[in-house]
């Protein structure tokens, strides 16, 4: 190899003026943080619906879950999100087309929506079958306490089937995290966006790909340690998911 | 005792020839005469420097380039047969690329600047760029305070979205700086209203409209961002033998005049594949940039 390695690349001024190369980085790991904390949210609350609706009685809900899932799960992330950014608008009408190009923050708020929905998908689908792995008993139980079906989810089912895929949902965290990432392609220069940049301005390729991995272990490492401790915090002795 | 005496024999004269070569050839040199090969990095779409033709065959203004350069490694070395090897690159490969030896030269649009050139050497400059900015006809911009407050896209990375960030500030624009992954999806973002400008490498752009579907709808500005900056065919740093020669082959091909007749084949004539003409005569710059050869990195070396 014939490649000179410096590490003090960091801390020289980046070319766009806008401290060091590291507050580069560093501004990437915020935008990172922010896009994948946006599409977790997004990702739960949507996949719950999906995943509730899987398991309904109603066919009508169960068909609109079916499509939701194989709709979002079925084609890769990097072609949704160039849908969603460059062809979307050109299908709506002109105006809101043009209203929807020049919102501020356009790659941002496509990237946190389509990597939360891409990732609703996924998350449905666990909570499907962590309720499926439910004893058939426990929704019977419920309706004979006179629950509703809705107080039923919410009292009994929801509260077991959440605790059960717990460990799943942490690795579709990281995942969400991760799938970041590709929000390149659509111009948001989040960490992986930012190490790119260094990469180009300063040719330093080694130095600024090895910090970006060890940032995103980082936090891969503090999702990891703060879902133990809620998994923990959340059990209920006796029942499967507790000791 | 005897065969003591020849293995002593064998292994001074061993000793004495590897010395040799040694003093003779070092660093790339040495390593394509051992191989008998040299290998040259190219971009896939990098139109009309080095692109993809027909049959998947790299070509262009800077292959051309590489390809006078290997003639003068085979005479440099007294070879009879070089082959040539070819290994596709992309910005973000040629460096790992280069460094670890799969490639010996870039041949491609890479711009030569001081910050670079702390991690690889460039031999002479064959094409001067400056930053403008592509726009459409119908958007009626004229000179680069028109796009106060208007949506602007750049490629991230590059060196015109450096200038364009610092003219920004300057000149108190307060335009909105899009970063765009690479080059088709920021002429893309023109092309589709989501900004109202692209500011690139003028080359860059002239290829970019002549290649998209209404060429007549977009115009590149007069005014520009930078002074004309280096393009340069890139090769490992601390190499000064196989510098040496790769410079005096470029030196030669430019100060002769052939280097102005590649350059109108790809600048102003048809060209492959589909006989796009980007229409750019060789500049005054580039034209003394010929008559005198250099590697500088420094702009204002140009004029």
């Amino acid at each position: 190899m014939n490649y000179h390695w410096n590490w003090g690349i960091f801390f020289e001024p980046n070319p766009m003026g806008t401290g060091t190369y590291l507050d580069m980085l560093l501004s990437g790991l915020v935008l990172t943080l922010k896009t994948g904390v946006l599409a977790w949210i997004i990702a739960l609350i949507f996949g719950s619906i999906v995943g509730v609706m899987r398991t309904l009685p109603s066919k009508a809900a169960g068909w609109f879950g079916f499509c939701w899932v194989e709709f979002f799960r079925n084609m890769p992330l990097l072609v949704q999100l160039f849908l969603w950014f460059f062809v979307l608008p050109e299908l709506l009408p002109k105006s809101a087309g043009l209203w929807l190009k020049q919102l501020p923050n356009a790659p941002f708020w496509t990237a946190a929506i389509g990597i939360g929905f891409f990732m609703s998908a996924r998350v449905a689908v666990q909570l499907q079958a962590g309720i499926g792995s439910l004893p058939r008993g426990q929704k019977m139980a419920a309706t004979a306490l006179g629950l509703t079906t809705i107080q039923g989810y919410r009292y009994v089912l929801l509260p077991m089937a959440f605790r059960i895929i717990l460990p799943p949902l942490t690795s579709e965290f990281l995942n969400t995290i991760k799938n970041t990432a590709v929000a390149i392609t659509i111009g948001l220069l989040e960490l992986t966006g930012q190490a790119r940049s260094m990469q180009e301005f300063s040719f330093q390729v080694f130095e600024a790909f090895t910090a970006a991995t060890l940032l995103y272990l980082l936090v891969n490492a503090v999702v990891v340690t703060a879902m133990r401790f809620l998994e923990r915090y959340v059990a209920i002795p006796g029942y499967i998911t507790g000791k | 005792m005897k065969h003591f005496r020849s293995i002593g024999l064998a292994l001074a004269a061993t000793f004495a020839v590897s010395q040799a070569g040694a003093q003779e050839l070092t660093g790339t040199l040495k390593n394509i005469k051992d191989t008998g090969a040299i290998t040259l990095g190219f971009r896939d779409s990098s139109i009309p420097f080095s692109y993809l033709d027909d049959n998947q065959k790299p070509i262009g203004f800077a292959m051309d380039i590489c390809y006078k350069i290997v003639d003068a490694v085979k005479k440099e070395l007294k070879l009879d047969k070089l082959e040539v090897k070819l290994n596709p690159v992309t910005s973000a490969t040629r460096i790992p690329l280069m460094a670890n030896g799969t490639i010996d030269l870039e041949c491609g649009s890479t711009t030569n600047n001081a910050e670079r050139q702390k991690q690889v050497a460039f031999t002479n400059t064959h094409f001067l760029t400056a930053s403008r900015y592509v726009f459409k006809k119908s958007s009626g911009l004229k000179s680069i305070d028109d796009l106060k407050g208007k949506t602007v896209v750049s490629t991230a990375g590059t060196t015109n979205i450096k200038q364009l960030t610092e003219a920004n500030v300057e000149k108190k624009l307060g335009a909105n700086i899009i970063p765009a992954k690479d080059h088709a999806e920021a002429f893309l973002m023109v092309e589709t209203d989501r900004a109202v400008a692209f500011v690139m490498d003028d080359i860059l752009l002239a290829s970019l409209v002549a290649g998209s579907k209404t060429p007549d709808d977009y115009v590149i500005s007069k005014d520009a961002f930078s002074k004309p900056e280096p393009y340069g065919i890139m090769l490992r740093k601390d190499d000064a033998p196989f510098k040496k020669v790769v410079d005096a082959a470029t030196a030669a091909l430019y100060t002769s005049g052939e280097g102005q007749k590649i350059y109108e084949k790809w600048f102003t004539q048809k060209i492959p594949p589909k006989g796009l003409n980007l229409n750019s005569p060789i500049s005054a710059e580039l034209k003394n940039e010929f008559a005198k050869p250099t590697d500088s990195p420094n702009p204002d070396d140009y004029k």
